[in-house]
């Protein structure tokens, strides 16, 4: 049967071209690779290959026409043992064949229209467990987030031999913030791995290593060095499972401190909580208490996806008690109400709860009893926390140090207008970082940053007091 | 200790005259896998002028001697990563046509389910680890599946592809300075087709001969005639030995060429036709082993029968990826989180 040449489609947005010239006769021999014909499309001249071996039997569309449609049959090949008379016989039952045979996948290509019902499939809800029991009588250690950080990675490293830490200093040095204290001498150079400073290529290392089923735990020594990384956290370790259909997934932490130090000017102060935070298969935690410090790390070591773990800099040296239980693991995804009150909620995390804690300190000695939830993770986030305190109080306020423009704030306001618009008696108000690049001077610094007094102020608004 | 470099070249791989032969089993299974890919290239850049197949398509029409030659010198378990043009390196791991097939015209029964597309594949059972559209992220996530071999203790071979265009990013010589450093059983296997794109290796790149692209790390590496199979496969040979003794990485310089253009929409204005036209006829990898097996007074009905075999393979392929379903529309959701 003589195989019929369609008009190529030679680029993703083309449907019809110009036939600009013939480079085959008709009678001449054709190998597979052979350009045949030069097409014109707006944008550029293309060759046309033929795919198929045989003679040029007959050109049905001439040089020099202009807009055929992609798929018209534009000339007839003769196989081996084909002569001009099979195509005479052939021509015009094959042609509607033919045009019938490749329309169809073009046809099956486009989606077909589906059933109202499952057109737009819902996204599953997050299935978070509660908080582990403490026991009663469950001995408490005060410690420093330091070291409540150094006892869950060593926990986690002692129960599975596939973890491993990597990162700058993290070794001989024994953290550039002293957070990896003594793994070194516990685990040997094998599993606690100085690299070069070379954010871009270890951050790719760790996610080659964990897509073969290792579980990394990648330190940035801050993570406005991360920035240098973005594109292994995102486009590799982020998107592998769902390009993958589900077959290579990544299990790795990237941690470090987030957010502002103290005097390190701009770009060593920036929050990055939002922009992780927008990427669907990544998971982004940032504590504030001790014990979620390390209860929030063992999970996120635990868990099978990538998880962006945001530690505070100025939280470092902080102490507060964590449970002397055996194995202290935080569910990802559970917001905790840190703080019980029926007038207004706030709504923080990580070092934006230290001004929120003071600010209901605050607001207690003017009659103003503040509900404080601590997001703890802020993907996947705990929409039903915050909803749930929202409907009681009427009233909301977001903290973080972070930027405003499309910031964890700007979510959590959505979501709440979303969700409890009913029940506000005002509307949300935020309190963020200032909109400029984190100032050096001291002065500039401190405005540049949210105060308890401006959390109290809007806290005081949204309750027109 | 530096290992001895082998750089000068070109020279050096006419100097060492023919590569070892192949014996006529070897030249059948090259024949085979290397036909293979080019019918199924051939079939995809149809079936993308049908527009059955959307996006990207980037065809590995005039390359596949690279993949062959060095999957000949590979084990069950020793890993291959590489960047978007990407088909031929699954077909010579030995993924299933149709899987691959099904993917780039987005199906269910495609290797990701019809998510990933061209650039996107992977395969856990076959160590196939992408398919990767970010130019040379594959060669840090390459590097880091030689660090879990090294971690692991096994002999294990990481083999990193990238092209000449990819050389040039920063990462790779981040990579480098780590797997010397910490000596990571990869094969950077550089494929040097001459165009980045539409640019020129001459027009992009200081240093051109790539085998000397690790000399700062103390890499060893070396240039092979990556049209010539059996010179591929005796690169890899000793590639993959040096790998294997714990030495530490090497780089495979492969000179290759694409006869096709970057991806499907490129009319490769940057260079003649007679170029094109020249490695064609010259210096074809499918030709050199047919005239080779010819010359050894091989039937050439049991090519017919190669040719045969390779065909009604791609064509089916070509059929399951036309009639499978596309993924039901609950998949939009999944694989997100595991």
């Amino acid at each position: 049967m003589p195989i019929q040449v369609l008009m190529p489609a030679l680029s993703p947005t083309m449907e019809k071209g110009n036939l600009a010239k013939w480079l085959k006769k008709e009678g001449e021999t054709i190998k597979s690779g052979d350009v045949i014909a030069e097409i014109e499309t707006d944008k550029a001249t293309m060759e046309v290959e033929a795919t198929d071996e045989g003679t040029l039997g007959k050109i049905l569309i001439p040089e020099g026409t202009a807009d055929v449609a992609v798929n018209t049959p534009i000339a007839t090949i003769l196989a081996d043992g084909e002569s001009a008379a099979d195509l005479a016989k052939a021509t015009a039952p094959a042609k509607q064949q033919k045009a019938a045979e490749s329309a169809s996948p073009a046809a099956e290509a486009k989606p077909t229209p589906a059933p109202k019902d499952d057109a737009a499939p819902t996204a599953p809800a997050a299935v978070v467990a509660p908080d582990p029991e403490v026991p009663p009588g469950t001995e408490m250690v005060t410690m420093t987030i330091r070291e409540a950080l150094r006892d869950a990675m060593a926990e986690e490293m002692r129960r599975d031999a596939d973890v491993f830490l990597m990162g700058e200093e993290v070794a001989e040095y024994q953290g550039a913030y002293k957070v990896s204290q003594g793994l070194l001498q516990e685990f040997s150079a094998r599993r606690v791995i100085d690299t070069p400073i070379t954010e871009h290529g270890f951050a790719g290392i760790g996610v080659g290593a964990a897509m073969s089923g290792l579980k990394p735990i990648v330190e940035f020594m801050t993570f406005n060095f991360a920035m240098q990384a973005i594109d292994q956290i995102i486009n590799s370790a982020a998107k592998t499972l769902y390009m993958s259909g589900g077959q290579m997934g990544c299990s790795i932490v990237f941690r470090g401190p987030n957010g502002a130090a103290a005097r390190v000017a701009a770009q060593h102060s920036q929050d990055y909580a939002a922009w992780y935070s927008q990427i669907p298969g990544l998971k982004v935690i940032a504590p504030f208490s001790a014990a979620d410090y390390k209860g929030l790390l063992k999970a996120a070591i635990r868990d099978p996806n990538p998880v962006i773990f945001l530690e505070n800099e100025v939280l470092y040296g902080h102490s507060g008690e964590v449970p002397k239980l055996d194995d202290y693991v935080i569910p990802i995804g559970k917001a905790r109400v840190a703080r019980t009150g029926s007038h207004v909620t706030i709504i923080s995390w990580s070092m934006g709860m230290s001004y929120a804690l003071k600010a209901a300190d605050e607001l207690a000695k003017e009659g103003i009893e503040a509900e404080i939830v601590d997001l703890r993770t802020i993907r996947p986030m705990d929409t039903d926390t915050i909803i749930a305190s929202v409907k009681k109080t009427g009233r909301a306020v977001t903290v973080e140090e972070g930027w405003q423009q499309s910031g964890v704030g700007a979510e959590v306001a959505a979501r709440i207008m979303e969700h409890a618009f009913d029940y506000l008696d005002a509307p949300v108000a935020r309190v963020s970082g200032k909109d400029v690049p984190m100032p050096y001077a001291a002065n500039l610094e401190k405005l540049a940053l949210p105060s308890v007094a401006e959390v109290v102020a809007a806290a005081k608004a949204v309750c027109y007091r | 200790m530096v290992p001895p470099k082998k750089s000068a070249a070109n020279e050096a791989v006419q100097e060492q005259g023919a590569p070892p032969p192949f014996t006529r089993e070897q030249e059948l299974k090259a024949l085979r896998d290397m036909l293979l890919i080019r019918r199924f290239e051939e079939k995809a850049g149809q079936l993308y002028g049908m527009g059955a197949i959307g996006g990207f398509c980037h065809l590995y029409i005039g390359q596949e001697a690279v993949v062959v030659g060095m999957q000949m010198a590979l084990k069950k378990g020793d890993q291959v990563i590489t960047g978007y043009r990407d088909h031929g390196h699954m077909l010579a791991c030995g993924m299933a046509a149709k899987g691959v097939m099904a993917e780039l015209t987005g199906r269910r029964g495609g290797y990701s389910k019809g998510k990933g597309g061209s650039m996107h594949m992977f395969s856990k059972a076959e160590n196939f680890y992408g398919g990767h559209g970010i130019v040379g992220a594959q060669v840090s996530l390459g590097t880091g599946l030689a660090f879990a071999n090294h971690y692991r203790g096994n002999d294990f071979v990481s083999l990193t592809y990238f092209g000449d265009g990819a050389s040039n990013q920063g990462q790779v010589y981040e990579s480098f300075n780590m797997a010397e450093l910490w000596k990571l059983p990869v094969i950077y296997v550089i494929e040097n087709n001459r165009y980045a794109m539409g640019t020129s290796v001459t027009r992009s790149s200081a240093q051109t001969d790539f085998s000397k692209r690790g000399i700062s790390f103390n890499i060893p590496g070396e240039q092979v005639d990556g049209m010539d199979v059996r010179a591929v496969k005796a690169a890899a040979d000793k590639a993959v030995a040096w790998c294997r003794a714990g030495k530490g990485p090497y780089i495979l310089e492969m000179q290759t060429y694409r006869y096709r253009g970057h991806s499907m929409s490129d009319p490769a204005k940057y260079r003649t036709r007679e170029e094109v036209e020249k490695v064609r006829h010259d210096q074809d990898p499918i030709e050199q082993v047919r005239n080779r097996l010819l010359a050894a007074k091989m039937n050439e009905d049991e090519l017919k029968k190669v040719d045969a075999e390779v065909r009604q393979i791609v064509n089916e392929a070509a059929d399951f990826a036309q009639h499978d379903p596309e993924p039901d529309v609950s998949e939009l959701y999944t694989d997100v989180y595991r």
